[in-house]
């Protein structure tokens, strides 16, 4: 997996265009960080991986990297 | 998986009532910032819905459509052997409310009346039955109706659900015809995903009490609503909506052994436009063939496929039309249909 490719999906589903973000951020931490954000999160992981994470398994992910871990493990 | 289909049986015509009260989204700022409310309202797409009065049920939108219905079509009560009404916004918890309409549209006493409580896939589930005994070639003509409120149902104070809902009420004539041929209707239930959209007090489970209508904050961002207002877990909707409803139309229209390009209208349930975008996207979609009218009149939960045919096909309806229906809700429950429509006579939206 494409991880720069995925920081850039993330980037446009969440609307963060004035700055670079890391694997290691946070990503609840984000001031763009909404409810509204989680549901554009979701539509991409599914439109550009084919993966679709649950709410309760969401809930416990910090970082970007622990988004890519899912979707590996899932397209594994 | 559950798979109906009718032949000879089909909507011959269609009304529909909204309230006349108008309420701007981007003015719904009693209880949050102009700022956040666009946010929100600009992603989910409703700029406008329409809110019934406290007077006014779901029963009295269903009977304006329905008086509309019959004079615009002269129809003979008498001929009207079957109602059923669909709602989870009735005016009592007993008797139903398809009991008061028949009397109420003077209907004979000989017909058969009794409701449906579903949620947002209600529509087709009700055609589904209405067709079953249709079929059966003993009864002459059937009304559907179909009314929500869900304005009253969901809290002002909490963002998840304030923009979204809107109240409206419509009417199906339903007849058997030759002209009509055969329709294809997915029914599906999961009973495990019941906690997603609910309204967890005032039933039998949780009887209503001083407790149920204790407003209080439920969550991190601060929303505020009571036991009897309905709540909705948006991103695990999506979720689900995303998983089950692609995979139910295409297994509904290999079943049907139908080319989806070759059909007139794609209508789906109008939950917000952000899901209708995607699932447009997802199914790789003319998005010239998939009306909406979300945007304007808010989810109204089951109502909201027959409000989108009156509401933005009205003109376009004339002669034979295939239509992929599609909707999914509260539950979960969720369904599929691929209906001929032909000469459907479709009113003009009535105010109330």
């Amino acid at each position: 997996m494409d991880t720069q490719k995925f920081i850039e999906n993330f980037k446009d589903a969440v609307e963060i265009d004035d700055r670079e973000i890391a694997l290691t951020d946070k990503f609840r931490e984000y001031p763009e960080w909404s409810s509204l954000a989680f549901l554009s999160v979701i539509a991409m992981i599914d439109d550009e991986y084919d993966v679709i994470i649950e709410g309760k398994d969401f809930k416990i992910l910090e970082t970007l990297q622990d988004i890519v871990d899912v979707i590996k493990r899932q397209q594994a | 998986m559950a798979f109906l289909i009718f032949e000879g049986v089909g909507i011959t015509a269609l009304a529909a009532a909204v309230p006349k009260r108008v309420i701007k989204n981007y003015e719904y700022t009693e209880f949050f910032p102009a700022d956040q409310v666009k946010e929100v309202v600009d992603k989910v797409g409703i700029y406008e819905r329409r809110f019934a009065d406290e007077k006014t049920c779901s029963s009295d939108l269903c009977f304006a459509a329905a008086e509309k219905l019959i004079a615009d079509n002269e129809v003979d009560r008498s001929e009207i052997d079957l109602l059923v009404f669909i709602s989870q916004t009735p005016d009592f918890r007993m008797p139903a409310t398809s009991v008061i309409l028949q009397e109420r549209l003077g209907l004979s006493q000989s017909t058969i009346a009794f409701d449906i409580n579903l949620g947002c896939s209600a529509f087709l589930y009700g055609m589904s039955v209405v067709y079953s005994m249709m079929e059966k070639g003993g009864l002459r003509k059937a009304l559907i109706l179909d009314g929500e409120t869900r304005s009253k149902v969901y809290s002002p104070k909490d963002r998840r659900t304030a923009f979204l809902f809107g109240d409206a009420g419509v009417a199906a004539l339903v007849e058997r015809d030759e002209k009509f041929g055969k329709s294809y209707f997915s029914l599906n239930s999961d009973g495990s995903r019941a906690d997603l959209i609910k309204i967890n007090g005032g039933g039998y489970r949780n009887p209503s009490s001083a407790e149920t209508l204790r407003e209080r904050v439920v969550d991190e961002y601060g929303n505020i609503r009571n036991d009897e207002q309905g709540y909705m877990d948006g991103g695990d909707v999506f979720n689900f909506v995303i998983r089950e409803i692609p995979r139910d139309i295409k297994q509904t229209l290999a079943h049907a052994g139908a080319d989806r390009n070759a059909l007139d209208f794609y209508v789906f349930h109008q939950a917000n436009n952000f899901i209708n975008t995607y699932l447009a996207k997802k199914l790789k979609l003319n998005t010239e063939k998939i009306p909406s009218c979300v945007e304007k009149f808010g989810n109204t939960s089951s109502v909201s496929v027959p409000l989108t045919i009156v509401s933005e096909l009205r003109e376009r309806m004339g002669g034979k039309k295939n239509l992929l229906l599609s909707a999914f809700g509260v539950g979960m429950t969720w369904a599929t249909g691929i209906v001929p429509f032909v000469d459907c006579k479709i009113s003009e939206l009535v105010e109330v």
